[in-house]
């Protein structure tokens, strides 16, 4: 067999997972299950939003793949000639260009739009996971908004630590009803999902969809008196002198020296072709 | 000084061309055909079937080429496969007991309507490495006798005779399935026995000899192990009957597993079940002691606490394609996490006043 369908799904399959989507849509934060398919990748590296993307693609998209904010990272690469083969889609590096986004463990620096879906691969969909492993009894928990284990988790992070020690992952609240998983983004991402664009979740290997339509309110969870701080390394990038991306520490010679830049690759190109320069940019 | 790295695409490429290389060897030895490999390697084939959830032998020895002998690979190929194929429709059941058996063995009668017939099996064999297979392939013929045409009747059916062991219960309703629907909890028999047939074998045994060792133990006899080769039959619309569409060899494991009773119930025996694709005992066997000890609640035991009488820990960790894809993807960039991670313990050892030599440096 040589041939697939656009988009390698069979169209059967794609309708089952948009009606995951429109039911996730329709309950913010709620994880929808559904019947995830093998893909010709491993799980855990992105099924989920791939077979999404799958779903939401259509001939005229232009696609943009990020893992880690970059675009030339070995997976993301990989994502995107799949789908460069099975769509003959357009892809693009640009954020701007982009009308499907798929995404691992970042939200891209330029505020995304209304003609725009970001697509997150999520590897453990459930918040609530690492306090009960029991998918039977978090369901219940959700069902009940029973959140108190989590907000005792984050109290006794603040008793242990003096701060809540979540740096990724960082548990929000949505339209005051579900705690969603943001993914392994950084909590410094967080603020940035009250956006235009459509967020769509996928976790394949768990089988669960989840969605958050445009403008919805996401709460990161704190306390009044540990308000919620999405910080970041204190510098701005060596490249492109930005103050207000996230970055990734390079070490740079074997005595330790490091330097800090965007982890968002695009931001960074397009903010030095406007001319701005960081301390270290060549 | 760093320049953001760029160059993926590259390195995959090289990596896959590299990994094309490995694959093939050393090209003075003769090159290794899937048919080679679909007889003299028969038994992963099996497994890559079994737990590929496809039987296709052919496909099978081709993808153990293509993983170069990585099991789980070969299986994740299958699976990958797998799930482009339309599905035509159902078959019927198939009768396990018009089995052409190639081997039955009971442990708990000496002989029995059948016979004992030990077949292709490695047992009684002393595992001494036999260097006459790497000089040459001269086999001597195996004696052949008349072949049994009549049925041969499940053991259990002797014991259920007298009331002895629980009935077996018989459902009509179409079996769910985990490959179409999410897997959702609490699971029925049929669902559990679909994930423990494609579940990985290392897996499913270590589970099983858990019970053994007294992890919710339930003392198993294997009241029977046959394996051979049974037919599909299919009704065809167009047709207005049944045809048969194919072959299969199966493994089917019934243990005869310790025996409870109740004030309205007298004593009986109960049952497990593993039911495998090709000749594959250890994972039947396996398989049919871990059945038994998630039926702990349908029979009225005591939750011990034992891993393998949870549903959900079986069932959700049993499968090596999730389980190994999640297991690796620890090896991809996470600089991102990592970062974030970084800093908040930066933060927390300052607060702590430890010294941090690298912050003290700048």
């Amino acid at each position: 067999m040589t041939e697939y369908n656009f988009a390698y799904l069979d169209e059967q399959t794609k309708r089952m997972i948009r009606r995951a989507i429109l039911k996730g849509l329709a309950i913010p934060g709620y994880q929808v299950p559904f019947a995830s398919r093998e893909m010709p990748m491993p799980y855990g590296w992105g099924t989920g939003g791939v077979q999404i993307s799958a779903a939401t693609l259509t001939p005229e998209d232009t696609f943009k793949v990020i893992d880690q904010g970059a675009d030339d990272t070995t997976n993301a690469v990989s994502i995107r000639k799949f789908f460069e083969h099975t769509a003959n889609v357009a892809t693009t590096t640009k954020t701007a260009e982009a009308t499907v986004i798929q995404t691992r463990h970042r939200i891209p620096e330029d505020p995304l739009t209304d003609e725009q879906i970001l697509v997150y691969q999520v590897p453990i969909p459930e918040p609530l996971r690492f306090l009960e492993p029991r998918e039977t009894e978090t369901r219940k928990m959700h069902a009940l908004e029973d959140y108190g284990l989590m907000h005792v988790k984050l109290y006794e992070d603040i008793s242990r630590h003096g701060h809540i020690a979540t740096a990724y992952a960082y548990p929000v609240r949505i339209e005051e009803r579900y705690v969603m998983d943001p993914s392994p983004t950084p909590k410094f991402d967080n603020p940035k999902m009250e956006m235009a664009a459509i967020q769509l979740f996928g976790a394949g290997r768990e089988q669960r969809i989840y969605a958050l339509p445009p403008y919805t309110k996401v709460v990161s969870l704190d306390f009044e008196d540990h308000p919620f701080d999405p910080s970041k390394a204190p510098h701005p990038c060596a490249l492109c002198n930005a103050e207000d991306a996230y970055l990734d520490e390079v070490i740079t010679d074997d005595e330790g020296a490091r330097m800090f830049v965007c982890s968002d690759t695009d931001y960074c190109e397009a903010r030095r072709e406007a001319g701005h320069v960081g301390k270290d940019a060549i | 000084m760093y320049v953001a790295v760029k160059g993926g695409e590259r390195a995959i490429e090289n990596a896959h061309t590299w990994l094309a290389e490995e694959r093939r060897g050393d090209t003075d030895v003769a090159e290794l055909q899937p048919a080679q490999i679909r007889e003299q390697l028969t038994l992963a084939v099996h497994r890559v079937m079994a737990e590929g959830s496809l039987y296709d032998p052919d496909l099978a020895a081709l993808a153990i080429k293509q993983a170069r002998g990585d099991m789980i690979e070969a299986i994740f190929l299958i699976r990958a496969y797998r799930t482009t194929l339309p599905r035509f429709g159902g078959t019927h059941p198939v009768d396990t007991g018009a089995m052409h058996c190639e081997r039955r063995i009971s442990a708990t009668f000496k002989d029995l309507p059948g016979g004992q017939v030990l077949g292709p099996t490695f047992d009684y064999t002393h595992r001494l490495i036999d260097f006459k297979l790497a000089a040459d392939g001269d086999v001597p013929t195996a004696q052949t006798g008349e072949p049994q045409n009549e049925k041969t009747p499940h053991v259990t059916e002797f014991l259920n005779r007298e009331g002895l062991i629980e009935e077996a219960l018989t459902e009509d309703n179409t079996p769910p399935d985990l490959t179409r629907e999410p897997l959702e909890f609490p699971a029925s028999r049929a669902l559990r026995l679909q994930a423990l047939t494609r579940a990985d074998e290392g897996f499913t045994l270590g589970m099983a000899y858990s019970t053994q060792r007294g992890y919710a133990r339930s003392h198993a006899f294997v009241g029977e192990l046959r394996i051979g080769v049974v037919q599909v039959e299919m009704d065809i619309p167009e047709l207005g009957f049944a045809i048969e569409i194919a072959e299969l060899t199966l493994t089917e494991c019934e243990t005869v597993n310790q025996f409870k009773g109740s004030k309205t119930e007298p004593p009986q025996f109960t049952r497990g079940y593993g039911l495998v694709f090709g000749q594959s005992e250890r994972k039947s066997i396996s398989m049919a002691l871990v059945d038994r000890a998630l039926r702990w609640e349908d029979l009225g035991e005591d939750d011990v606490g034992a891993p393998a009488q949870d549903v959900e820990f079986v069932l959700s960790h049993g499968d090596n394609i999730q389980a190994t894809g999640f297991l690796e993807h620890i090896k991809l960039p996470h600089y991102v996490d990592f970062q974030s991670e970084l800093e908040l313990v930066r933060k927390l050892r300052r607060e702590a006043g430890a010294t941090d030599g690298q912050e003290a440096a700048e």
